[in-house]
């Protein structure tokens, strides 16, 4: 038996495209803190990343939250940094939305440059319908849901 | 009796147990993800707005703040940490409906 264990792998290069699901709310458990973690790792990788966010997450990204009081860490800021990994997508999903009395104003702003467009600088955040986020959904390789 | 909600109402069942469930005269506090229940344009405003007459339903505002809320239904109370103390001198016994 002198078979070897393949230990190195070629991964230079590969891009998958990723959705992060977000269906919880922000600051009452752990999970939309650490999935913003994981977006950031990886942003790091150079992957394709869309940023999905229905249900009660999508107070995730409700403007203007103070969280001196409750003594946590406020991650508010770093959805907006989002355009600066070259994040490009972040998608609300419609129903979600009116469910809960929201609107796109209601939520913090994410701006990226798009260098296939001389760097402008554009929204990232958009609101889409469930069908449109259920076929985007069906086209990934990889779907990470919290 | 002071009933305690902290999940959201969308997430869970919880809130609406409660509220089926407290009777007049008895208080509820709102913390955690539980305050999106008290919050205006939502499935939930009609039933909270009708319970107001009869139930005192409050919401922790630091728990508000931090998930930058603030349209809160008419008729429920806003409180502080000490609010939430006093709640549970004046009410006894405490449901957590978790």
């Amino acid at each position: 038996m002198s078979e070897e264990i393949q230990t190195e792998y070629e991964t230079e290069g590969v891009e998958k495209k990723f959705m992060f699901l977000n269906r919880k709310a922000p600051y009452g458990t752990i999970y939309a803190l650490e999935m913003l973690e994981t977006v950031l790792i990886s942003a790091a990788f150079d992957q394709d990343v869309t940023l999905v966010f229905m249900d009660d997450g999508v107070y995730q990204l409700k403007k203007g939250c103070d969280t001196k009081a409750v003594n946590m860490k406020n991650f508010s800021a770093t959805y907006k940094a989002l355009g600066d990994y070259d994040i490009s997508r972040l998608f609300v999903e419609k129903e979600s939305m009116d469910a809960r009395g929201l609107t796109i104003d209601d939520l913090v702003e994410v701006i990226f440059e798009d260098e296939d467009d001389d760097w402008a600088e554009k929204p990232a955040v958009h609101v889409k319908s469930r069908d449109e986020i259920a076929r985007l959904m069906e086209e990934q390789d990889v779907i990470i849901s919290a | 009796m002071l009933h305690l909600v902290n999940k959201s109402p969308f997430e869970r069942g919880a809130f609406e147990s409660c509220l089926n469930m407290a009777r007049k005269g008895s208080a509820i506090l709102l913390i955690e993800d539980g305050v999106y229940a008290a919050l205006k344009n939502t499935p939930f405003e009609d039933k909270v707005s009708a319970a107001v007459k009869d139930i005192r339903i409050c919401v922790l505002g630091p728990d508000l703040a931090a998930r930058g809320v603030d349209q809160v239904i008419e008729g429920v109370e806003v409180v502080d940490y000490g609010g939430f103390v006093d709640l549970t001198v004046d009410h006894t016994p405490v449901q957590s409906w978790l």
